[in-house]
């Protein structure tokens, strides 16, 4: 295993050189707090970000994105034939990314690469991206990504792992694409394997006791769906809910979406927008018909699906991986946590 | 593997008005690249998204059939944004389908058995799609008795009717044609509901026959008690789900019903798979 340390006066230089081969993306700050930006030239991404109000899907998965277009231009011999818009081939480097955002990039992976179907838009930008993430040394009080499979400091779905020593970086290289990424930043400076274990070791359980929350979520698979779903709980739950849809927006595990067409004179696109279970409009037939038409169906769908389909449906636990988002930006309080050990700890009484 | 959301492109080849009051067309397609056909070979039961650039896109049960060749077709209702669209283009127009999608009814353990189709309105697409499949000189043998019940608000309501008629005429098919009701002295055949004339005249069920029905939501309603009387069982009888979609490819999430996709792990499923997940149909 490779240890790297990176004094933080190279830092920014070293990034900036990074640039000749990566298009960079990272943590910006704002007036409403941290969020993920394609960072243009001379800005760098802010390691002072503990937490983003979005996560780092939109790298991948742009809020819109256009995938198609033709032209309408009769003259044209190609008229009304679909094309891709070109991808750009060039590597990307997401820098600053958290191990629970990183976990969450594994779990939308099993939804856009199947066996049957790949998703190319998502799956080129993925192939393309480096994961340069940097540990949590002091988790925030919605944190609870211990109980989801990941934690402060795990290594899922990363290629580097850095820890933030005050002064200097050490990174902990993954994979050959984060290496390429540290020889393109010009970081050589090698660490001793044997004491950057040691201090990894350390900074992660310094961080995990850091954690307050925690979610029991082992109950989930034996229980069956309609059980579940046709548990007395879910009015209760959904009552205050507004539909407004903020939880599966800032969610990095929530990828559902909407596709949607443009004309403009003599040219048609075809977008791909977020979508939201939590709409409405989401479900609704042509015929007026909507097998979610009500508030409780559809946040009974978003807390299902996370916790006890998509666990069926992979066996890879839930999907959720703690990083509190939702919990923290739901405008009425909806917690996710509660929700889990009221379906976790739900027994039918016959 | 190939990009999933980009279509073959296609040139409308022709344009049947397919009921009375000119809501249905028939639409038929050519590929523009021979070798899309291929591509897009397919299965009774399937669907395509039907993809107009700078409109949108809808997915349209296959009204062909796979054993007839060098073209597809739909019969499309007019609801909404894309169907009304569709409705207005002329032949020659280009256009795309993206597909086959979705899996079909289980044509390999329908093998050896006798099968009812149950059908109302316009939910007849793939149904005729079926039939012509299983009436193919190769086909005939593999399948045992067939029965069809399609039920229309008035003859004029009818998809396919000179098929229907013709149909009528074989003895290797029980053609049980129904319609709500009729001024038409002429009219030869059945008058009452769907799940009426299924009650009075599908076989009963043993072990070896099968009902596949598609409809709107009051017929299937109505129609399974019928069934249940007439002893079929919780997996004996098919269903084709109609869920809204957008993807097509199990990806965009809208059209779930439990962990089922309708669009990919669908939208053919047995009353008792579907007993398994939330009615979210
Ligand atoms: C598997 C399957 C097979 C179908 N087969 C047929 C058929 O053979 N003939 C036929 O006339 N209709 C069929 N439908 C229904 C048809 O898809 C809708 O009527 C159509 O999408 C309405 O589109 P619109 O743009 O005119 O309506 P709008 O109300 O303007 O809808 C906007 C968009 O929402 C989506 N949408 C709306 N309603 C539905 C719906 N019920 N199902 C799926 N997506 C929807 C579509 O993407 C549509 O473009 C089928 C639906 C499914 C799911
Ligand atoms: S953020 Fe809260 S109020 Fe808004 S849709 Fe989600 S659960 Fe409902
Ligand atoms: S459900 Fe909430 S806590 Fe879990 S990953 Fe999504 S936003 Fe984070
Ligand atoms: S239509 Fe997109 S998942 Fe089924």
């Amino acid at each position: 295993m490779k240890f790297i340390t990176i004094d933080k006066k190279n830092w920014a230089k070293g990034i900036e050189k990074s640039r000749e081969t990566y298009r960079l993306f990272g943590p910006v700050k704002d007036k409403n707090g941290f969020f993920i930006r394609d960072l243009e030239k001379d800005m760098l991404p802010d390691m002072t970000c503990n937490d983003s109000v979005m996560s780092v899907k939109s790298v991948l998965f742009p809020q819109t994105e256009k995938i198609l277009f033709a032209s309408l231009n009769e003259a044209k011999e190609d008229h009304h034939i679909m094309k891709r818009v070109p991808f750009d081939p060039k590597q990307r480097a997401v820098v600053g990314i958290k191990p629970y955002d990183a976990k969450a990039v594994e779990l939308v992976k099993m939804n856009f690469d199947t066996d049957d179907y790949r998703d190319p838009y998502w799956c080129d930008a993925y192939e393309a991206t480096t994961f340069v993430g940097v540990g949590i040394n002091k988790p925030g009080p919605f944190d609870f990504s211990t109980s989801t499979g990941t934690g402060p400091f795990s290594e899922t779905g990363l290629d580097v792992l850095m820890a933030d020593l005050d002064d200097a970086y050490l990174a902990k290289i993954l994979t050959d694409k984060g290496d390429a990424f540290m020889k393109s930043c010009g970081f050589d400076k090698v660490a001793d394997e044997k004491e950057s274990l040691a201090l990894f070791d350390i900074l992660r359980k310094e961080a995990e006791k850091n954690i307050s929350s925690h979610i029991d979520s082992s109950k989930l698979k034996d229980k069956t769906v309609l059980e579940l779903h046709e548990a007395p709980f879910w009015d209760d739950i959904a009552f205050s809910c507004i539909n407004c849809g903020t939880c599966t927006f800032v969610c990095p595990t929530c990828w559902c979406f909407d596709i949607q067409d443009e004309a403009k004179q003599k040219y048609a696109s075809r977008f791909r927008n977020w979508d939201t279970c939590m709409s409405p409009l989401f479900t609704k037939h042509a015929t007026g018909h909507n097998p979610r038409d009500s508030k409780t169906q559809r946040v009974r769908q978003r807390f299902m699906h996370k916790l006890k389909y998509f666990i069926d449906k992979y066996d890879q636990g839930i999907m959720c991986v703690g990083c509190g988002r939702c919990v923290k930006s739901c405008p009425v309080n909806i917690d996710i946590r509660e929700v889990c050990k009221i379906m976790n700890s739900y027994v039918k009484s016959n | 593997m190939e990009n999933p959301y980009l279509p073959y492109p296609v040139r409308i080849d022709n344009i049947e008005i397919a009921t009375e009051d000119k809501s249905l067309k028939t639409f038929k397609f050519v590929f523009i690249n021979p070798e899309d056909e291929k591509k897009f070979s397919y299965h009774a039961g399937q669907f395509a998204e039907l993809s107009i650039p700078g409109i949108g896109e809808i997915p349209i049960g296959i009204a062909s059939s796979p054993v007839e060749k060098g073209f597809v077709k739909f019969t499309v209702f007019r609801t909404g944004v894309v169907t009304s669209h569709l409705h207005n283009m002329k032949v020659g127009d280009i256009m795309g389908i993206r597909g086959p999608l979705g899996n079909w009814y289980p044509w390999d353990k329908l093998e050896n058995k006798n099968v009812v189709i149950i059908g109302g309105g316009f939910a007849f697409t793939t149904l005729r799609s079926s039939i012509i499949y299983m009436l193919d000189p190769a086909n005939r043998k593999k399948f045992k008795n067939i029965d069809v019940v399609y039920g229309a608000r008035s003859p004029g309501m009818l998809l396919y009717r000179e098929e229907l008629y013709e149909w009528e005429k074989r003895d290797d098919i029980n053609m049980h044609i129904t319609v709500d009701g009729t001024n038409d002295t002429s009219w030869k055949y059945h008058k009452g509901f769907v799940p009426q004339i299924v009650e009075q005249n599908a076989p009963k069920a043993d072990e070896n026959t099968y009902a596949i029905i598609c409809g709107p939501p009051i017929m299937i309603k109505f129609t399974q008690p019928a069934l249940v009387a007439l002893g079929y069982k919780e997996h004996q009888i098919i269903m084709s789900l109609e869920n809204r979609m957008k993807c097509g490819i199990g990806m965009c999430g809208r059209c779930n019903i439990g962990k089922e996709l309708v669009c990919k792990d669908g939208p053919v499923f047995t009353l008792e798979q579907l007993n398994k997940t939330p009615k979210e149909y």
